[in-house]
């Protein structure tokens, strides 16, 4: 009797010892619309070959014929997750661009609302950590503390998820009482819930078998691969823009970078939930210059760029300057310097970047977005490979991939 | 010594002479361009020498008004022991848009030419598995070149009854 047969296979095929699994596109495990093709021996992991792109909607394309404040939007949808500090991240490009000099206070009030999106961001990512380790509570627990952040988002701009929020120059409108008030709440109420959600997973001995020493990625590795962010720090390269290139006057605040050591998924999550401290002490800090502020400096809320900033309706209805600019800038009509810049920010996963071509046109000759997650999603076959099938899908939400990021 | 912008172009102009030219410092990166021949040999020489290990972008521009240089491939590169970051950028002729590819060196510059091939159809020699990464594989053009303008928004000719415009 032959042994170790399964089934009869016909004559002149070869007999195929590993299995093929597709995960995805769409799929309960990937978060997003990915596609992992996966040879697996048993439940180890072979090889993997990713195939990206579904979402993708053209931005760069789209970007080259649209005014400035028209790609605003457009950046709220690809780590939309944090869509904040896309945002800024881009008010921030063209303001550099242009040479706007922005405010004191509008720079912190920027601080706290990219700040506020960090927190969100890494809650999501964290959580979604915990749920594909088993364990739900943690993601339900801290959803409302999301909604807050939400809430305060509603309170600024009027939106929640893509958010659309500022103008080149600054805020549209200043904040609102309330806007301080649930910012406030945040503030007080937050390190408890930080301080439980770490309790329920840091020490959890589960939690620490199914993520230390998975996904793992060596600092020199990490580099080649072109990780940044949280994943890098876990790599233990203490690389952060808002430290190597200032922006928005985050020289002003005290902070530190934390970094982990092995890169793996466990190290990944330490340094989120290391982050999320340290960015609600800036918050904490931001919060307190934006109170020291007084008379009509506490007033201000963007900075003088007529040729950008819409101005008031009331203006625009009684005043004949501040009607042409109205039209000028909704008709886009202003035309931008040439040259081109290159501006990064810290995003929720890493540096976010902005390459922008310009000819003298009234749009971008060509605008490029650094999406970090597209470019360390690269490194995720080396990440899985040889490890079991279900710690790759602990390593892919580990990872803080957006699909709307990765396909633009 | 830290490093600085001046430094560096000493140094590229001493090893590579008139082979590395336009240097500028425009919004504070150093940009400069080389020959298309030349890329890995100036990256390498930037990664070696210099301490630009870190690939941080990397993408295509096009230029249809450049005769014989109108695909332009612009790399970024961050050196993060001095914190100080250099732009640089080659161009080819869109007939031949020849490349040779970094990703030996960067293995995130993989993706990246994938991409600039997939919106340029700029050919990396030597890239493992140069194929489209974001567009469908059956597309036969490369869209973000400028020959392809997106639709006039003021057209009028268009029946867009399906689209409760009409």
């Amino acid at each position: 009797m032959e042994a170790h047969k399964n089934i009869d296979l016909p004559q002149g095929s070869i007999e195929k010892r590993t299995t093929t699994l597709n995960i995805g596109p769409t799929h309960p495990a990937t978060h997003g619309v990915f596609q992992n093709i996966m040879e697996i021996d048993g439940e180890r992991v072979v090889s993997s070959e990713q195939t990206v792109g579904f979402i993708h909607r053209a931005f760069e394309k789209l970007a080259e014929h649209r005014n400035l404040y028209q790609i605003t939007p457009i950046t709220d949808r690809l780590n939309y997750c944090s869509s904040p500090i896309n945002n800024m991240g881009w008010h921030i490009t063209c303001e550099r661009f242009l040479k706007v000099e922005i405010p004191k206070r509008v720079d912190y009030l920027r601080v706290i609302i990219m700040e506020l999106a960090r927190i969100s961001d890494h809650l999501i990512c964290n959580s979604i950590v915990g749920v594909d380790t088993g364990a739900y509570t943690g993601f339900l627990y801290v959803m409302q503390y999301r909604e807050l952040i939400y809430e305060i988002y509603e309170e600024v701009c009027g939106s929640r998820l893509t958010t659309n929020i500022g103008r080149i120059g600054g805020f549209e409108r200043n904040f609102t009482n309330t806007a301080f008030t649930k910012l406030e709440k945040f503030l007080n109420e937050y390190p408890k819930v930080l301080k439980e959600f770490e309790s329920l997973f840091t020490r959890n001995r589960i939690f620490m078998e199914r993520t230390q020493g998975t996904g793992g990625i060596t600092a020199a590795r990490a580099m080649n691969y072109g990780f940044t962010g949280p994943n890098l720090r876990a790599a233990g390269v203490d690389y952060d823009v808002r430290v190597a290139n200032p922006y928005s006057s985050y020289q002003d605040f005290d902070f530190t970078i934390p970094v982990g050591t092995t890169g793996d998924n466990y190290d990944r999550f330490l340094v989120r939930n290391a982050e999320m401290w340290q960015s609600l002490s800036i918050i904490k800090q931001a919060y307190e210059k934006v109170q020291s502020f007084k008379g009509a400096e506490a007033e201000i809320f963007h900075a003088d760029v007529p040729e950008y900033y819409l101005p008031k309706k009331e203006d625009v209805y009684n005043n004949m300057e501040a009607l042409i600019w109205h039209f000028k800038i909704i008709m886009g009509e202003v035309h931008l310097p040439k040259g081109q810049i290159y501006s990064a920010v810290e995003g929720g996963n890493g540096e976010l970047g902005f390459y922008l071509v310009s000819d003298g046109g009234r749009t971008p000759f060509r605008l490029h977005f650094r999406r970090p997650c597209f470019i360390y999603y690269q490194a995720y076959p080396e990440l899985i490979t040889g490890g079991m099938l279900s710690d790759a899908v602990v390593t892919m939400s580990s990872l803080n991939l957006i699909a709307g990021e990765l396909d633009a | 010594m830290a490093l600085t912008n001046i430094f560096i172009q000493e140094k590229l102009v001493e090893k590579f002479g008139d082979q590395v030219s336009t240097f500028a410092t425009d919004t504070d990166i150093l940009s400069f361009e080389t020959l298309a021949a030349n890329n890995l040999k100036v990256i390498q020489f930037l990664y070696d020498e210099l301490g630009f290990t870190f690939l941080t972008d990397l993408c295509g521009v096009n230029y249809p008004d450049q005769k014989d240089a109108e695909i332009v491939v612009v790399y970024h590169l961050h050196n993060f022991i001095e914190n100080i970051r250099v732009r640089l950028s080659i161009a080819v002729p869109v007939e031949k848009p020849d490349v040779f590819t970094a990703s030996k060196l960067f293995e995130s510059a993989n993706w990246m030419e994938r991409e600039t091939y997939d919106f340029f159809g700029v050919n990396f020699i030597g890239h493992s598995n140069l194929k489209r990464i974001l567009n469908v594989d059956e597309m036969d053009y490369f869209p973000l070149r400028k020959e392809f303008p997106l639709e006039d928004q003021t057209r009028i000719d268009k029946d867009d009854e399906m689209f409760g415009r009409g």
